[in-house]
């Protein structure tokens, strides 16, 4: 009952409400809907829902029908379920345009052109987004300072508080010229200079004078335009037509354009090859590289991808075999240098086969020993020499020259060794030459067996003949070196006699041979005990001068410097020769007796002193032997085998467990007889070296070398030890040291930073910031 | 080491500093012939035509300055040409001599240190900016060095006879006579014939003498000014004397002990732990006096603490023979077995040990820089040695009676006392061996020579002999030019003990002494290695070893397992390569050697001898 009631009681002020509800809403509507009575019929309905909503049974909720046209035409297709919508702007078309709808369209429009919000990120993500923002605008702010860090991490000293740079020292005439007139009289002169535009500062021109050096005619003016604007077009063509070029792809025109290049090039080449030989040769090098290069890579070696594809193809496309052959053929063009010096090679078998062997081996060693350390490359240049020897062309142009020249030689202008081997140089040069021509016309190499050729080849037979001579000469001389100069000379007429035609010759050898005499020699010298009084100094001199020359002696290849070890024996017994004084002490004019002991002593010294040198051979080779380091021998006496008394381990096992020392480095007074040096380590001295090597530094020569110079005053003048010794950070006593500011650091004027910004005008930056931050808001 | 040029500071004009240098200025209506002790002493009658000038002649040296100064300037810093350049004055005259002087290249070589013949291993950017910084501060302070080489205004005197004549032959009395008052007083006699032969010694400075008599004698003067500062007799025998650091201070040599003065003639010390020494020499830098024993030990003693840093037993018997290299502080010591050996403190053994001569050893003098040791013996031979690493004897000469004592000038002069004569030799320049064939100058004294010693910043030998001391004028003996800093001859007390408190503040620990001294600004490659090694055990792995190449991954199949090994075997070839590459720039004597034997062997050769 109760539950009747209080629906009744709801019913009731639901009509009610309906009712109040209704009011507003249909008056406006009222115009558009018929009658009275639907409002009763609709009152109905929801009387009825209401009821029926309260049996609880069934509560579907039907559907509101709210359209018309069923009821108004019967013929219209109903639209009803379709899903059609009613939309606004519908409603609004086929009134008449009217200026107060205007405003509502726009206003439509504008609603409709917003889609529908998004779904807001999460916290976090947004927070990130910021955070990643703000990183990026303070990186950026602070990215500013970089250039400031750099420079205060590499100064040499920085002085804190920052002060402004210092002004630098001027001249005072420099400084005069901000001068400026006070006095009246100064003035007054200054007002006269002034009126005839007199230069105050610098007497050179007045200003018109300068403006009208400045000033150019106008044709002249025209004329340079024009020229300008000339070139700029031509720029512009080739320009535009080196890149067309560029974009081309035909394989073709490529081809072709690489075969005319090439063309080109060997034009150029023998052009070169007249006019300036050298550069010619430096062209032949560049060909010599590329033919290493070639003969490195596998390039045109009919291996690569390509080269394959095709090899599959070729069994049926021709134009693809074509394209194989073509580039083996390249292959061989480039690398074709070595086919011709195989076949010298060749030559220079059959050359021998007659009997002769052509080119003096000194000649080969000499030539692979001027090509320097690299022994890939002297081996290639070895035989490029025989391969020039052999292959003397008589019908080269340049070829008689060098052939004068070597007669003349041979007729004994100079037996000069340098002069040899740039003649066997230039030859090698020619020959290369000449293979290069031979390439391109192979035909003309049959007629080698000319009488000429004969010629050239007895005549290298007699360069190399005099060169073993020289050789031998050398040879002899360095064993027998106990024989002097005396010796020598006396040994030249009989040769001499042999050979009346090398004559001339003679003196500039033994000049070289004096020149080239090696220390050894020298002591040998001293055994002979016929010194002259100058023998000593001149003998270092001497070794030096040796050790000076270059090596590359033909005549001497045998003399090397070895480091070898001087006798003590002669370096003791040298008799140095004794001093002429014009005072003798009075005691070896007077004392008779003083002579005798001095004799006695003469005595004694002549016996004491093998006795001298053997002790101190003695003591080195035991100070070496303690030096060395020792073998370990980890034997264990009985282990394996039989022990006891009288038994020794057997060899081969004590083989097997000694652990050998490695050797240590030589010894500093190695190829000194006469000198025994402590190889032992200063450990207090170590104490005080730098044993840890600082950061960048990976190897200790490095760093050595950055400390090599002192710092101390005393090796310093004054300005330098200050500077060396300079603190790296100095700070003024007494004064705050503040952070760093824009200005201090010279970005007061520029607009780029924003600190100066913020310095100097806070309005101006507090827009920008404003727009910033807009900005950011709107992305 | 080149130590930079300085002038003396609170040097009072130097009026009676130098006896044949220190003539008057030549001046330019002076003609070139004239010496310039004809000012000074116009009553010399010239007898002999003898160009005899022991003062530089200006002329001689001025063309060779401008020839030095032709050659290619050293570049000067292009921010200080800036600066002066295309500024123009008010006047509008512009400087002439824009930009800072030039200076020599050679002058500017001689204060370079760093060696750059060495080849350095492969270095990265970051290292050779480094060595860059380096080398350019280098040539920055040795500019600045050779600048400053224009203070040193004084130039060594020297003796030079006219073509043919032998300045041997030139007698001191020939010298007193052509040089100035002040010069000539610099030459004198002491006769002592009382208390038997002398040994002498002059302070550092140059400014003092002291000598003491076998017979007990000993005594120290101002010998400039003649002004005796003490003289006593110990009653003892001295067998050698020696000032310490200052002048204050001298070290006696007694027959039983060694026995410290000062300048009173006071004892001050009795050393007990140094008995029957024979020699003396004091290390300046080390503040050591290193003294030679009878009894075979060569003991060192710290005199700035009185503390023997070490003694060591030469096992060479009686202890005769000792000097001072004053370039490294090594000690040489002379053997009756014709060797020499080098000790220092820190060290038990020799560093090295030289066989001189066949004799012992009677006398042995090393160079002021270092370079060339002198050596006498009882084979009656004189030479001179190299003393940079070969120990090779250079030149070598014999003489009537052998050189009983030899002394070395700063400027590299060389003298030798042979009984009762002084020879002296000199070499080209300051570095350079003494040539020994013809003597400089001779003399004779009225005693055997007993002691003999350059004067520092003078012209002057000093020679002990039985018959008392002499002053011989030396010209061109010693360094013209002194450093204030250093020694000073016009010292005042205060300053003198400034100079001691600073030079004790700058003592050098006797350890440091070795053959080489530039030995220390080098890095200790064998405890760095160990260090590395130990590092490495106790991390695990080698934190600087070079990472192993990996190849990068590639797209478009080139990141096939066969291409990778392919491309490592590439990277590990050429590192192979390279290794070989060096090995044999390392070795290029051994290709050499080896080349002989391939040649084609002549038949002949078996009959070559």
């Amino acid at each position: 009952m109760s539950s009747n009631r209080v629906a009744k009681s709801s019913l009731l002020a639901l009509n009610q409400q309906e009712e109040l509800e209704d009011l507003p809403k249909d008056y406006p509507l009222s115009t558009s809907e018929d009658e009275g009575d639907s409002d009763g019929e609709r009152k109905h309905e929801k009387l009825l829902e209401a009821i029926s909503l309260l049996d609880g049974k069934n509560r579907r909720k039907l559907a509101e029908r709210s359209e018309a046209s069923l009821k108004v035409s019967e013929f219209n297709v109903s639209s009803e379920g379709s899903g059609e919508k009613l939309v606004l702007s519908d409603l609004l078309e086929p009134v008449k345009t009217s200026s107060s709808l205007a405003s509502v369209k726009k206003q439509l429009n504008r609603v409709k052109s917003k889609k529908t919000v998004e779904l807001p990120l999460h916290r976090e993500e947004i927070e990130r987004i910021h955070r990643e923002v703000a990183f990026n605008k303070t990186s950026q702010v602070l990215s500013k300072w970089d250039p400031v860090v750099q420079k205060n991490r590499q100064a040499e000293q920085l002085v804190f508080p920052l002060s402004k740079q210092q002004s630098v020292f001027a001249p005072i005439e420099h400084v005069i010229s901000y001068w400026k007139a006070r006095t009246p009289l100064e003035q007054e002169i200054f007002n006269l200079l002034h009126k005839n535009k007199q230069p105050v500062t610098d007497p050179l021109l007045t200003l018109v004078e300068k403006a009208s050096l400045k000033a150019m005619s106008l044709e002249e003016a025209k004329m340079r335009r024009a020229e300008l604007q000339r070139a700029r077009a031509l720029q512009s063509y080739y320009e535009a037509r080196a890149r067309r070029e560029k974009k081309i792809k035909s394989k073709k025109y490529h081809k072709l354009l690489k075969k005319g290049k090439a063309k080109q090039a060997l034009k150029e080449f023998e052009k070169l090859q007249k006019v300036d030989p050298a550069a010619a040769l430096e062209e032949l090098e560049k060909l010599e590289k590329a033919r290493m290069m070639e003969r490195m890579s596998l390039k045109h070696q009919n291996s690569g991808k390509w080269a394959k594809s095709k090899a599959i193809m070729a069994k049926y496309d021709l134009e693809a075999r074509q394209a194989m052959q073509e580039q083996l053929a390249r292959n061989k063009e480039l690398t074709q240098k070595i086919q011709v010096a195989s076949e010298s090679e060749e030559e220079e078998g059959g050359a021998e086969e007659e009997g002769e062997p052509l080119v003096p081996d000194v000649v080969n060693e000499v030539q692979m020993k001027a090509n320097g350390p690299n022994p890939w490359i002297f081996r290639n240049h070895s035989s490029d020499t025989k391969e020039a020897e052999v292959q003397e062309d008589p019908e080269e142009p340049a070829e008689p020259a060098a052939q004068e020249a070597s007669e003349s030689e041979e007729e004994g202008a100079v037996a000069e060794e340098e002069i040899l081997l740039k003649e066997f140089e230039e030859r090698r040069s020619l020959r290369q030459k000449s293979g290069l021509n031979q390439i391109a016309k192979p035909v003309g190499r049959q007629e080698t067996k000319d009488p000429n050729s004969q010629e050239v080849l007895s005549e290298l037979r007699a360069l190399s003949q005099k060169l073993n001579r020289e050789n031998h000469q050398s040879r002899k001389q360095e064993p027998s070196s106990a024989r002097t100069v005396l010796v020598v000379q006396r040994e030249e007429p009989a040769r001499e006699e042999e050979e009346p035609a090398r004559e001339e010759e003679e003196p500039m050898l033994l000049q070289r041979r004096e020149r080239a005499r090696t220390l050894d020699e020298l002591e040998a010298l001293g055994k002979e005990g016929c010194l002259q009084n100058k023998e000593l100094p001149r003998a270092a001199a001497e070794g030096q001068q040796s050790e000076r020359n270059p090596s590359n002696h033909l005549g001497a290849p045998k003399e090397k410097r070895k480091e070898q070890m001087i006798d003590l024996q002669n370096l003791l017994t040298t008799k140095s020769p004794s001093v002429k004084s014009s005072a003798v002490p009075t005691t070896v004019e007077e004392l008779e007796d003083e002579e005798e002991r001095d004799q006695k002593q003469m005595i004694k010294e002549a016996f004491a002193g093998d006795d001298v040198i053997r002790d101190f051979l003695r003591e080195k080779r035991e100070a070496v032997e303690a030096s060395k380091p020792k073998d370990m021998d980890l034997t264990l006496p009985g282990w394996g085998e039989w022990g006891g008394v009288g038994l020794k381990p057997s060899t081969k096992k004590k083989h097997r467990f000694l652990i050998k020392a490695p050797e240590g480095p030589p010894r500093k007074d190695k190829n000194l007889p006469n000198v025994i040096i402590n190889e032992k380590r200063n450990i207090h001295a170590a104490a005080h070296q730098v044993r840890m090597l600082p950061y960048p530094f990976t190897h200790h020569q490095q760093f050595e070398r950055t400390i090599q110079t002192p710092i101390g005053s005393t090796w310093n003048t004054q300005r330098a030890f200050r500077k060396l010794t300079m603190p790296k950070v100095v700070t003024k006593p007494g004064h705050i040291i503040k952070p760093i500011k824009a200005e201090d650091v010279g970005y007061r004027s520029s607009s780029r930073s924003d600190l100066s910004v913020i310095q100097r005008n806070p309005k101006r930056l507090s827009r920008r910031r404003k727009k910033q931050l807009k900005k950011n808001s709107v992305d | 080491m080149e130590t930079v040029p300085k002038p003396g500071s609170n040097v009072p004009p130097k009026k009676d500093k130098l006896q044949a240098k220190k003539k008057k200025p030549r001046r330019y209506w002076e003609e070139e012939t004239t010496p310039t002790a004809a000012g000074a002493s116009p009553g010399a009658p010239r007898k002999r035509k003898r160009n005899r000038e022991l003062r530089p002649q200006k002329n001689t040296h001025i063309p060779k300055k401008s020839r030095i100064s032709k050659k290619p300037q050293v570049p000067k810093k292009p921010r200080e040409q800036r600066s002066t350049g295309p500024q123009r004055t008010l006047s509008g005259a512009q400087d002439p001599f824009a930009g800072p002087a030039p200076v020599p290249v050679e002058v500017v070589q001689k204060f370079c240190r760093i060696d750059k013949s060495k080849k350095l291993p492969h270095s990265e950017t970051k290292i050779r900016s480094r060595l860059e910084a380096a080398e350019a501060q280098e040539e920055e302070i040795s500019v600045e060095a050779a600048r400053s080489e224009l203070l040193l205004a004084e130039e060594p005197g020297f003796l030079e006879g006219e073509d043919g004549e032998d300045t041997a032959k030139i007698r001191q009395a020939d010298i007193v006579e052509a040089v100035d008052i002040a010069s000539a007083a610099k030459h004198f006699n002491l006769n002592l014939r009382q208390f038997g032969p002398y040994r002498l010694n002059y302070s550092p400075t140059g400014r003092h003498l002291a000598f003491g008599g076998r017979r007990g004698h000993v005594a120290a003067l101002d010998w400039v000014t003649k002004k005796l500062m003490c003289e006593i007799n110990v009653m003892e025998a001295v067998r050698d004397i020696r000032f310490l650091h200052s002048e204050a201070l001298l070290a006696v040599a007694q027959n039983r002990w060694l026995h410290v003065y000062d300048n009173q003639g006071i004892e001050l010390h009795c050393v007990r732990r140094c008995d029957r020494v024979t020699r003396l020499e004091f290390l300046p830098f080390h503040f050591l006096l290193a003294t030679a024993s009878e009894t075979g030990f060569l003991t060192y003693l710290d005199v700035s603490v009185g503390k023997i840093v070490a003694a060591l037993n030469a096992r060479a018997g009686r202890l005769d023979v000792m000097t001072q290299n004053p370039y490294n502080a090594v000690i040489h010591l002379g053997h009756s077995n014709g060797t020499v050996s080098l000790w220092s403190p820190a060290m038990k053994e020799p560093l090295a040990k030289i066989l001189c001569h066949r004799g012992g050893v009677r006398a042995v003098a090393v160079d002021s820089t270092g370079t060339h040791m002198a050596t006498s013996g009882l084979d009656h031979q004189l030479k001179i040695f190299d003393l940079r690493g070969t120990f090779q004897p250079l030149s070598a000469r014999t003489l009537p009676q052998g050189a009983g004592h030899l002394a070395f000038s700063q400027r590299g002069l060389l003298a030798a006392g042979m009984g009762d004569v002084v020879n002296i030799w000199s070499g080209q320049g300051k570095a350079s061996p003494p040539s020994l064939e013809r003597p400089y100058l001779t003399h004779r004294l009225s005693g055997h020579v007993h002691g003999l010693q350059f004067c520092p910043f003078e012209d002057v030998l000093g020679v002990g002999h039985s018959g008392g001391i002499t002053s011989m004028l030396v010209p061109g003996a010693a360094e013209p030019n002194f450093d204030g800093l250093e020694s000073n001859p016009y010292r005042s007390r205060k300053q003198r003990q400034e100079w001691e408190v600073k030079a004790l503040l700058e003592k050098v620990p006797a350890e440091l002494i070795c053959l080489d001294p530039r030995a220390m600004a080098e890095v200790d490659v064998i405890s760095l290695e160990q260090e590395k090694k130990e590092r490495v055990e106790r991390l695990g792995y080698d934190p600087n070893a070079k990472a192993p190449f990996r190849p990068k991954a590639k797209q478009k199949g080139r990141s096939s397992t066969a291409s990778l090994v392919k491309r490592k075997r590439k990277v590990m070839d050429e590192e192979h390569r390279d290794k070989v590459r060096q090995s044999l720039e390392q070795q290029p004597q051994k290709q050499e050697k080896a080349k002989p034997t391939a040649a084609r062997p002549s038949a002949l050769d078996r009959f070559v001898r």
